[in-house]
């Protein structure tokens, strides 16, 4: 177990104690195996996309408007909680929970339209995901980044709550930056699928 | 047990298994590996036994090494003061010893990619020779061959002429299985909605053992079949003989055929179930996947008693269609 | 569902087990209500975060699993001895090596490895523990109760019957109704996350809390060995974790990733499954590496002949184990450029290998070899495990695969190399770190009945089994007929599985023997060793290091004997309070929500899988709102407890 090193006072505060570098960098690694987990499930849509089984395709379903609006909601998200930790850094506790409350409600804005488009696809069209391995594997894959956004609303709901309660302190502030780590591993993810899935499912 | 002995018996144990090897290994006729029947399992032989010269060279390089290096370097009553020096490494052997393993490995490179490429075409012996195209669709747990030039089907036997290329397509009703007829050649998948080509090919008459190499449930052990390769004048008879007399296959016996379950006859049908058929078309399978029973159905000495062919009994020939 | 569907029946074995675990249930209960030990084994044990204790707890569930791994193994030769047997029926033989194989690696290795991993890894580099304690306890819990969930399958519901590789279609609903390929599919994936978070764990461990002075070029290699194995395993677990999750939706939510209707794709199954299946046996044997140059160096008395070379050999290797894993499956029709790519990337891989061997024998080569039961299982790991790996060149060869696929050439290679690399590293890691685990020195003498019996058993099993492949026996058949004339092959295996049995019997002697009788270490250095941790106690004070050592090389505690005796003056330790992490009794309570979630989803009752993830879930919440920093072990104890060293 490492010994808690005094405060190192040209570091930022979540870098600032031993403990709080080893967590970073293990959420990085973490980060590293996400990015093989979806790698998979990316790979699996690729072979899978066009085995439609005679029911739709990405060129019936998919709809330029909804992918848009879901897209500049995560993305300006990031950019907020980009913000939130900019205020962090300048100590700033009430700046930081409020763009952290605009990332939340970002968040759940961009939730809002998937969870319509699913629903679009599965009840009105018929298209649920026992009906190809095409669409198995595209609710796989999105499904999947949805419910990582869901996990992350929750998580930084849960932090919020523990600033308001103790304070910014070396613990708190590296929660809330581990926290935007994922966020922003979220919004590359979702560049991604933004690309490989949408853009070239509605162009092909 | 001091530790001189030990070494010895710890070398002698190693080589003595090995020893066995090499005097079990050899001409018998069992080595199907090493005995092949035709030219594709040829080509593999000759890869098999160029690499295992490499090997053997390898063993005894490393066995011999280490052989002196333990007996040189234990420790006894009279070394105990001996003190190892301090040996970093010695960048000449790192060398040498990352060398001589790449041209092992070059040398293996070349006939491995040579032969992998070849065996994807027709044996370049038979480069002449039209090959006969045979259907061998796995079920579980039999095999059906059907030949469509000549239009017949065989279930849990194939004849094949003798000096042709054999062009069989696999497909699979179900699980995947594995073509394998080791005196002929290597196997290939069958995989259900999909059609693999396999290049064999017979020089010698014979009655060669094939079955599917790859883990199917339950009755997997049983799924073999026959390969009868003959003269080309007595296959064609037999095609004909087939052709004019065998009892048309039906779907309803069909259907019965690849119920899952295990089947040890050897039935001969005149028409082929691609008529209607072919599972290595995608989609094919979905209304013929039968479902699986209760575990527990394969009893050995149900499997082990008589099996009969369906030419031999009249009587028991299905009526219509 | 029926109870005579929930409970396994009509198998007189199978009662027998039930019997078996039942009356193992009230004896453990038994005597621990008897010496009033409940409190004792949830302080020391079920709550502990203590890296020592959880490679303990690992090793000893690795070793049961070796037990029962082992029955498997015996119950299989049984069967084969003689042609037509009806000893086990086809459906019982084929749960069994399933379940054989799936326990063996997943059950048996993994979790030795990483036990040791947790034992010797901070310890060599001078840390007090691994940088996420309380992560580490919950990846052996995981562990735990995923290897739980699986083995109750023999008894509840059915076991899986489809293989360790499981292919689909084979795998499927259609062909495998039945809670049984769902208890693989559970039982893996939770304790697949027990080793993604180890393998997260040992990476920030190492980079980030070695000893002053400790460069990477300056680590004991076993260090090394865990640094690159954890990489590999964190980048090759997410390619199981999806694989296994696909598959779980096609059984239970009828979804078509891997089904043949609905267009699914069945070959990409063995696709992500050898994309994680190729690495896996790389993260099995490359620390079996690391602990082969430990005990070779240690006993030969010489340090490690070209360390940079050892070092970056194991790079090369598990670089090149990503792009190799179709050669697990040459004969599925990937068409002549691909399968002659992954020939040429397999063959590459022997190259770096070859490097390590050569760099071990002259690591012997002018020392003074002793030759103790830990450096006999290392010794004999050189020539037997070089047949391994020749053969697995051999398969390698696109062309010649053909043949060998799927027959017992390919079944002899891989025991090979699994048994002559990972098992004997894990019995001579055993040997080895032994004294600094328990403060006892295993018996030699029983160790060397066991080392006999198990090599020259293994040698007598797997030889003939190489014959048998070039004779056209396949793998995974529960009987074959007397006119294949593999009958004597067969019986001369039979008997080398029973000299193995024999062997692991002498094991278990010993364990108890020196429990009993064992020579006690008293110097914390039995075997004049050459790594930090022989600098400290044995047992290890649960702190480890009173003082962070300073690293001054390779070797760093043979520099600093070597200092001692040459009469350098030594300072007089200081010592502060240590900082070590609190107990918690979370992680084993979250294993049993995975548990209880498993076995919901197993038998696909929905209430019973999401009480288990709510539980899982408040869980992890709660851990966010803990902000126990841990405490300090004063200085006074730490004197004492140095004193109390001879």
């Amino acid at each position: 177990m490492s010994e808690i090193a005094p405060k190192q006072s040209n570091l930022p505060l979540e870098y600032s104690t031993k403990q709080n570098q080893l967590n970073i960098l293990g959420f990085w690694i973490f980060l590293g195996a996400e990015l093989a987990l979806f790698a998979t499930l990316f790979a699996t849509y690729l072979v899978l996309v066009s085995r439609t089984a005679g029911g739709p395709g990405p060129e019936e379903l998919y709809e330029l408007k909804t992918v848009l609006i879901e897209t500049f909601l995560l993305l300006t998200s990031s950019f907020t909680c980009g913000l939130a930790v900019y205020e962090m850094r300048r100590g700033k506790q009430a700046g930081m929970i409020g763009w952290l409350i605009v990332t939340i409600l970002l968040g759940i804005g961009f939730l809002y339209f998937e969870i319509e488009e699913f629903i679009l696809y599965a009840v009105h069209e018929g298209a649920t995901m026992q009906t190809s391995a095409f669409l198995s594997s595209f609710f796989a894959l999105v499904g999947t980044h949805g419910l990582h956004v869901t996990i992350g609303i929750f998580w930084i709901l849960i932090i919020i709550l523990q600033v308001l309660k103790r304070g910014l302190n070396a613990d708190t502030a590296r929660k809330v930056f581990i926290s935007s780590l994922y966020w922003h591993f979220l919004d590359v993810v979702w560049i991604f699928l933004f690309t490989l899935v949408y853009l070239t499912g509605m162009v092909s | 047990m001091p530790a001189q002995q030990q070494k010895w018996l710890n070398l002698f144990m190693k080589v003595l298994p090995l020893s066995l090897l090499f005097l079990l290994t050899g001409c018998s006729e069992r080595f199907v590996l090493l005995n092949p029947k035709g030219p594709v399992a040829e080509v593999q032989k000759d890869l098999i036994l160029w690499s295992i010269w490499f090997m053997l060279f390898i063993i005894v390089v490393i066995f011999v090494l280490f052989a002196i290096i333990l007996w040189k370097y234990r420790e006894r009553p009279e070394n105990l003061d001996y003190e190892p020096p301090d040996q970093h490494g010695n960048t000449l052997l790192e060398i040498i010893w990352t060398a001589i393993p790449v041209l092992i490995v070059i040398a293996l490179a070349i006939p491995t990619v040579k032969a992998t490429f070849e065996l994807e075409k027709p044996p370049k012996e038979s480069r002449g020779v039209e090959p006969i195209v045979i259907h061998a669709t796995a079920a579980d747990w039999k095999w059906i061959f059907s030949y469509p030039e000549e239009n017949i089907e065989t279930v849990n036997y194939v004849n094949i002429p003798k000096d042709v290329p054999v062009e069989f397509k696999l497909t699979a009703v179900g699980g995947m299985s594995a073509l394998w007829i080791p005196e002929l050649g290597g196997q290939k998948y069958n995989m259900a909605g999909m059609g693999m080509t396999l290049y064999l090919q017979a020089d010698h008459v014979g009655t060669f053992k094939g079955r599917n190499s790859n883990f199917t449930g339950e009755g997997f052990a049983h799924q073999t079949f026959d390969v009868n390769a003959m003269e080309k004048e007595d296959f064609y008879k037999w095609v004909k003989e087939t052709q004019a007399s065998a009892p048309l296959l039906t779907k309803k016996q069909f259907n019965e055929i690849i119920q899952v379950g295990v089947l040890k006859d050897k039935l001969t049908f005149s028409g082929t179930h691609l008529a209607w058929v072919d599972f290595a078309k995608p989609g094919e399978h979905l209304d013929n996947i039968p479902a699986k029973e209760k575990h527990g159905t394969i009893k050995l000495e149900e499997v082990e008693s008589d099996h009969h062919d369906n030419r031999e009994h009249e009587s028991h020939q299905h009526e219509g269609h | 569902m029926k109870w005579d569907e929930f409970f396994v029946t009509g198998e007189p074995l199978i009662y027998m087990a039930d019997a078996a675990i039942v009356l193992t249930i009230i004896g453990i209960v038994f005597v621990l209500t008897y010496f009033k030990k409940w409190k004792w084994l949830w302080k020391e044990w079920l709550t502990t975060v203590d890296h020592k204790k959880i490679g303990i707890m690992y090793i000893i569930s690795a070793v049961l699993m070796l037990f029962r791994g082992g029955v498997d193994a015996l119950l299989m030769r049984a069967q084969l001895t003689v042609p037509n047997n009806t000893f086990l029926d086809s459906q019982h033989y084929n749960e069994i090596f399933t379940t054989h194989g799936t326990i063996m690696i997943l059950f048996m290795a993994m979790p030795f490895i990483f036990g040791i991993m947790n034992i010797a890894v901070p310890l060599q580099i001078g840390a007090r523990d691994v940088a996420f304690p309380y992560l580490n306890a919950l990846s052996f819990w995981t562990f735990f109760f995923g290897a739980l969930l699986f083995n109750i399958s023999f008894v509840i519901g059915g076991s899986p019957d489809a293989g360790w590789t499981a292919y689909m279609p084979l795998a499927g609903n259609e062909l495998s109704p039945g809670p049984g390929q769902n208890y693989y599919l559970l039982g893996l994936q939770i304790s697949g996350i027990g080793s993604l978070i180890s393998g997260i764990n040992f990476i920030v461990t190492i980079l980030k809390m070695r000893a002053p002075g400790m460069t990477l070029m300056r680590m004991p290699m076993f260090t090394w060995a865990t640094l690159i194995t954890s990489i590999l395993v964190v980048f090759a677990f997410p390619v199981l974790t999806v694989a296994l999750a696909l598959m779980t939706l096609d059984r239970i939510f009828g979804t078509h990733f891997f089904t043949l209707s609905g267009d699914g794709v069945p070959m990409h199954w063995a696709n992500l499954f050898w994309i994680w299946g190729h690495p896996e046996v790389y993260i099995a044997i490359l620390p079996a590496f690391g602990v082969f140059s430990e005990v070779v160096s240690t006993f030969a008395r010489k340090r490690l002949f070209g360390y940079t070379a050892m070092v970056w050999s194991m790079v090369a290797i598990s670089v090149l184990s990503m792009l190799v894993w179709v050669h697990h499956f040459f004969t599925m029709g990937s068409g002549a450029p691909v399968n002659a790519f992954f020939s040429v990337s397999t063959m590459a891989i022997a190259i770096p290998t070859g490097v390590k061997i050569f760099n071990w024998l002259f690591t012997l080569y002018k020392g003074r070899i002793k030759f103790t039961s830990a450096m006999l299982w290392s010794l004999a790991f050189i020539p037997t495990f070089v047949i391994g790996g020749v053969t697995g060149v051999m398969l390698s060869m696109a062309a010649a695969d053909y043949q060998y696929h799927n027959t017992y050439f390919l079944v002899a290679h891989f025991h090979n190399t699994l048994i002559c690399g990972t098992v004997f590293a894990v019995f001579a890691a055993l040997h080895y770190w032994y004294p600094k685990m328990f403060g006892v020195i295993l018996n030699e003498k029983l160790g060397k009945i066991t080392f006999w019996f198990f090599v020259l058993g293994f040698n007598v099993c797997f030889l003939p089994q190489y014959v048998l492949g070039f004779m056209g026996m396949p793998r995974r058949i529960y009987t074959y007929p007397a006119d294949a004339g593999w009958t004597e092959l067969n019986v001369i295996s039979t008997i080398g599985a029973v000299m193995m049995g024999i062997g692991f019997i002498f094991l278990c002697i010993n364990v108890v023997y020196t429990y009993f009788k064992g020579e006690r270490d008293l110097t914390g250095d039995p075997w004049d060793g050459r790594t930090l941790e022989w600098s400290i106690p044995s047992p290890a004070p649960h702190y480890n290091f009173a003082v962070t050592p300073q690293v001054k090389g390779l070797d760093a505690w043979w520099m600093m004997k070597k200092e001692r005796k040459e009469g350098k003056e030594e300072e007089e330790p200081e010592y502060k309070p240590i900082h070590m992490p609190s107990n918690s009794g979370r992680p084993f309570i979250m294993s049993i929500f995975f548990f209880i979630a498993g076995f919901g989803l197993v038998f696909e009752w929905m209430p019973v899988a999401i009480i288990g993830l709510i539980g899982v879930i408040i869980c992890m919440i709660l851990r966010s709102f803990e902000y126990d920093d841990g405490y300090y072990v004063p200085v006074e104890e730490i004197k004492q407890t140095e004193a109390g060293r001879e």
